[in-house]
């Protein structure tokens, strides 16, 4: 690893300060570290958001969840307000990775990021989520666009995620055997009007399935999309899986995420 | 005094272990130590033809950067082949130079070009980074199945074979078969696994200017090997003036048996430069670097008779050795696979080809089991195959075929002295209720899953090995074992052992062998290994070899103390020898009944003599002190058996495989510590399982790892495995005087088939390759859908 300055400033503003073309925030680590030690990448700063009380914390009002973009996985998981308001929301941090990275890995270091095989993602989409920034906020639609790209801009820094609750959801994994990332993740979420069906990992970004979730908003059932089938194009291949497995997994996750709803 | 031997005494080792203070050779920092990194070819085949160094030169901290050049200058030997083996047609092995550096081409991914030594390590590696390669690249060899007809890698190397060895006789095989009702045949693809020790390889180099002596502190799992090999082929210093220490060391597995290149050339760079050199290898190094396992392609044929009477075999193997052939690297695919290839069964004729071939891929060398899961991967998808073919019960089927009679003389080398395979199997087949498997089955139907059933009976030759035999069968060392016992005057004890403790617990179960031996508590033997300043020479840790061959050796010494004790102790008590009985510790004189104690008698060697009186305890011949040693070569290997079964069940939807029973029953001849014996079977049957099911080692076409971390490559983990259901019997080795056999590698041998046995039965027979991952076996399930689709 190049060496680096660290910096632990203790609030935001401080941090967005700090910010530059050749720095980054630090949150969990979880992936910032290896990269750097890999050589994959190397910063003059490293901005350790984890001072800043602000960040993190767990907030349940009527209608949404907030989850402050420090607060790790394993708190998410473990959240008697999370488990009862979105169920969903915790079983898929808890499912996240193991539990070194649940311990230190965070919602907003996910979200940021956005690897194409990450579980958080799915839940931003499917739960109409809004990012909060220290300067704006963004609706996860247009927050997630691209492989490992978001709408942040430069010095940009997440403080929280706004999930709106569903009436029912819930979350369906196929884990890569070897990163315990997501070979694909799919993310079902009833709401008053309409359904949302959020797929990771099975193309280079997130995305919502609309015609599942056009079938699933008439009618609500694991019957309304048996048979259905989920085109593979576009869909990655790699040495993990095709994208006609990938394609199965999909349609597969998504009713039994309906059965489990 | 009750013994020792047979009972579950906790582990020595555990407590430094759990708590953070073992001391591994990354721990061993010397003052004014350089750090060392290696520049490594970023390409799979690649002329080298030029490397500037002066920038890497100039750069901050920097002390020195070495090249292939300079080690030639100094002609330091490269890496070798510890093995000799001859094709059919009586040419000997084609074995190509193998530098430690490279200096004209590279030939595989990782292979070191150069080394940089620096006051830090992020010095050292800034300056790898400014060391210049001029590389041209060359088109890349990585298919073993492609390699005979691809361009030669090694100039002198004909169609990359290294040999084209052949065991067993064609004739009388094709006279079987022609006398055969079926021919069962299986095209098998035994997967290239990477080791992956929980401690990467690492090294400490510390050149003693006064002295002129090197001290190599290495991952090794044989240091006095090392030290010679170093010696003799490296030319790095005399015998006598290297000193190599093995200290904890963090798994082995076979991929720390070589002698490597970072070894060779820091022990050489630390004269060089005057200055210690400490190197430690980054996980993707090993990945990249560690000598990797298995990797076959075999076609192999079972002639049967309806009745299920076995008749003949053939085995057509390639071996892939990687880009260079290493010190068991001929030897795996040869007389570690072919022999044991044709099982536990009677087979009148059997023959093994295999044709090893170069590429441009990491170097292939013994890898828990060595040669031994790969032969019975290959007999026993056969037989499991032929039972399903001709319509036998898998277990009748191998009964049937088992021998009854010990000694029992296989087909092809050995002669297996002891063993009682029909016992095992129906020990094993009760254990996991085989007979209820149906209902299981029907159980797992109506859940809408399939449910797969595998049997594999095995037996291995280890305890390598007779020096002779081995010898004559082109091995470059005798694989004796010695140890020295050492009483202190005080009665402590130290025994010297020339094997390695890398994960085995030879400090407990040493420990307790020597106990009862010389009947004194455990807590006073203290096991020294891993030292060649300490004790006599050794060949090391593999081959599940430490118990059957090095303790006995210490047995043996043992044997000495009592005998010379029991003179010494006549001699006190003033009787004849032959009047001295040696029980639980003491020395009675069986008429009188006084007694020395073999602390007292050990104590009078050191201090023979008595205040104001002219009397010696040593008697007339003997010499003070009491120090032991032996070596030991055994009369034959020694044969473990046994027989495993798993039950698998498959989602078809997902294809995930879940491993729901596994039952293992193993003769290991007399157990010596059966909690440590348990923990070598998991252990085993884990890595068994990862081959079957999830490590899947992939080069890209231009020989790019693809799997060089543990993000792509699949580690099994605890939620992976059922609770193991293990048993044992006991048939004892007649080759040694304790009658054990090694329990080291069993478990690695017999799971792959096992499991693939029990996926494919889940399957209704359709064949699969290994790792039986989730996307594979999905598609399998595909198919059978459509068929039953076709026959509704
Ligand atoms: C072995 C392993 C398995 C994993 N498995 C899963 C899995 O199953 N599912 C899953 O979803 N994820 C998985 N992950 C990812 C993990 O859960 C983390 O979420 C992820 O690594 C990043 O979070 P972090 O807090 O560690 O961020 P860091 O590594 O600290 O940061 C990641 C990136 O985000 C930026 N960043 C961090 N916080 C902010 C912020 N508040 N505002 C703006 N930018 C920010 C950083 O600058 C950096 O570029 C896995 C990771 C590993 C190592």
């Amino acid at each position: 690893m190049k060496s680096f300055n660290y910096h632990a400033p203790k609030d935001v503003k401080d941090a967005s300060k700090l910010a530059s073309s050749s720095s980054a925030f630090l949150a969990g680590g979880m992936t910032t570290i290896p990269s750097m030690k890999l050589g994959l990448a190397s910063y003059k700063d490293v901005i350790d958001i984890k001072n800043i009380k602000k960040l993190s914390g767990i907030k349940v009002s009527g209608k949404t969840v907030t989850v402050g973009a420090t607060t790790k996985h394993v708190e998410v998981a473990s959240s008697k307000e999370v488990q009862k308001a979105i169920p969903a929301l915790a079983k898929l941090a808890g499912n996240i990775g193991d539990a070194q990275v649940r311990n230190r890995g965070t919602i907003g270091g996910s979200i940021s990021n956005n690897d194409p095989s990450a579980c958080y993602p799915s839940a931003c989409m499917a739960l109409n989520a809004v990012i909060h920034t220290n300067k704006r906020k963004i609706d996860a639609e247009k927050f997630f666009v691209g492989m490992f790209e978001t709408a942040l801009k430069n010095g940009e820094l997440v403080e929280a995620i706004e999930f709106q609750i569903p009436e029912k959801a819930d979350y369906q994994k196929h884990p890569n055997p070897a990163s315990r990332y997501a070979i694909i993740g799919v993310f079902v979420a009833k709401h008053k009007k309409d359904v949302n069906v959020a797929v990771t990992g099975a193309k280079s970004c997130v995305y919502i399935d609309k015609d599942l979730s056009k079938k699933l908003s008439s009618s609500f059932s694991a019957a309304a999309i048996e048979g259905m089938e989920v085109k593979s194009s576009g869909m990655n291949s790699d040495m993990h899986a095709s994208a006609e497995y990938r394609a199965n997994l999909v349609s597969l996750y998504a009713k039994k995420a309906v059965e489990a709803c | 005094m009750a013994s020792l031997v047979g009972s579950r005494v906790e582990r020595k080792e555990d407590g430094r272990f759990i708590t953070g203070k073992g001391r591994y050779t990354a721990d061993i920092n010397i003052a004014n130590q350089t750090h060392a990194v290696f520049v490594r070819s970023p390409h799979a085949r690649a002329k080298i033809k030029g490397v500037d160094t002066t920038k890497a030169l100039k750069s901050s901290g920097v002390v020195g950067v070495l090249t292939g050049k300079e080690i030639a200058e100094d002609k330091i030997g490269g890496l070798i082949a510890g093995w000799a083996i001859r094709s059919e047609d009586g040419s000997e092995m084609k074995v190509p130079a193998n530098p430690p550096l490279a200096k004209d081409i590279a030939n595989f991914v990782g292979e070191p070009i150069a080394v940089v030594f620096a006051e830090t390590l992020d010095e050292a590696k800034e300056g790898a980074e400014k060391v210049k390669v001029d590389y041209k690249v060359l088109k890349a060899v990585v298919d073993p199945a492609e390699a005979m007809k691809s361009e030669t890698i090694h100039d002198g190397v004909e169609k990359n074979l290294c040999y084209d060895w052949l065991l067993g006789d064609r004739k009388a095989v094709d006279e079987a078969f022609a006398k055969a009702d079926k021919i069962i045949k299986v095209d098998l693809i035994n997967n290239r696994l990477v080791p992956n020790a929980m401690e990467p390889r690492a090294c400490v180099v510390d050149y003693n200017t006064a002295s002129e002596e090197i001290t190599l502190y290495t991952t090794s799992q044989n240091p006095h090997l090392s030290r010679l090999v170093m010696s003799a082929f490296g030319g790095v210093a005399p015998e006598n003036k290297l000193r190599v220490v093995a200290p904890d060391v963090g798994g082995g597995f076979g991929s720390k048996i070589n002698v490597y290149n970072e070894e060779i050339v820091c022990s050489w760079a630390s004269k060089k430069i005057e200055r210690p050199i400490k190197w430690v290898a980054e996980r993707t190094e090993s990945f990249l670097t560690d000598t990797h396992g298995r990797d076959h392609v075999t076609h192999a044929e079972l002639a049967v008779t309806n009745d299920g009477k076995f008749l003949g075999f053939k085995n057509e193997t390639i071996a892939n050795l990687g880009a260079y052939a290493r010190v068991f690297g001929t030897v795996t695919p040869t007389y570690l696979f072919g022999p044991c290839a044709t099982g536990v069964y009677v087979i009148p004729a059997a023959y093994s080809n295999v044709k090893a071939v170069y590429t441009n891929t990491a170097p292939v060398d013994a890898y828990r089991g060595a040669g031994r899961p790969e032969a019975t991967y290959t007999i026993e998808r056969l037989v499991e195959k032929a039972a399903m073919e001709l319509g036998i019960d898998r277990t009748e089927l191998r009964m049937k075929n088992f021998p009854t009679q010990f000694p029992f003389k296989q087909t092809l080398v050995h002669t297996v002295d002891s063993g009682d395979y029909v016992a095992g199997l129906e020990k094993a087949k009760q254990m996991a209720d085989y007979e209820g498997f149906e209902a299981r089955r029907k159980k797992s139907e109506a859940n809408g899953k399939l449910r797969g059933i595998g049997v594999s009976s095995y037996f291995e030759a280890c305890g390598i090995a007779p020096s002779a035999a081995v010898m004559s069968l082109g091995c470059g060392v005798g694989l004796w074992e010695s140890a020295e016992v050492r009483f202190n005057p005080t009665g402590q004890i130290s025994v010297f052992t020339g094997a390695h403790s890398h994960g085995q617990s030879h400090q407990t179960t040493f420990a307790q062998i020597a106990a009862d031996e010389l009947g004194v508590p455990m807590e006073n033997i203290d096991v020294v290994h891993g030292d060649t300043d300490k004790g006599t020479f050794g060949m090391g840790t593999y081959g599940s070899r430490s118990l059957t061959v090095g303790g006995i050796a210490i047995v043996n010494a043992c044997k000495k103390i009592v005998a010379k004790g029991k003179r010494v102790a006549a001699k006190m008590l003033e009787v004849n020898e032959d009047e001295i009985e040696f029980k639980d510790g003491e020395f009675v004189a069986l008429k009188s009944n006084k007694k020395k104690t073999i602390g007292e008698v050990a104590f009078a060697c050191y201090l023979p003599g008595q205040r104001d009186e002219m009397k010696s305890p040593i008697p007339e011949g003997d010499e003070p002190g009491l120090i032991e040693s032996s070596f030991f070569d055994p009369a034959n290997f020694s044969f473990p058996a046994g027989s495993h079964i798993c039950e698998v069940e498959i989602d078809p939807d997902t294809g995930n495989v879940k491993v729901e029973k596994y039952t293992a029953v193993d003769d290991f001849g007399r157990i010596v510590n059966p909690m440590i014996v348990e923990g070598q079977v998991h252990g085993g049957i884990a890595q068994g399982i990862g081959q079957a099911l999830h490590e899947n080692t992939q080069y890209d076409e231009t020989g790019q790892l693809m799997t060089a971390s543990y993000m792509d490559y699949t580690m099994p983990r605890a939620d992976n495995f059922p609770e193991f259901n293990l048993g044992f019997t006991c048939t004892h080795a007649t080759s040694n005087p304790l009658g054990v056999k090694g329990c080291g590698e069993a478990g690695a041998i017999a799971s792959p088939p096992t499991v693939m046995n029990a996926v494919i039965d889940a399957l209704g027979g359709q064949e699969i390759s290994m790792p039986a991952t989730a996307e594979k076996v999905w598609k399998a399930c595909k198919k059978i859908k459509k068929s039953n689709a076709k026959a509704a």
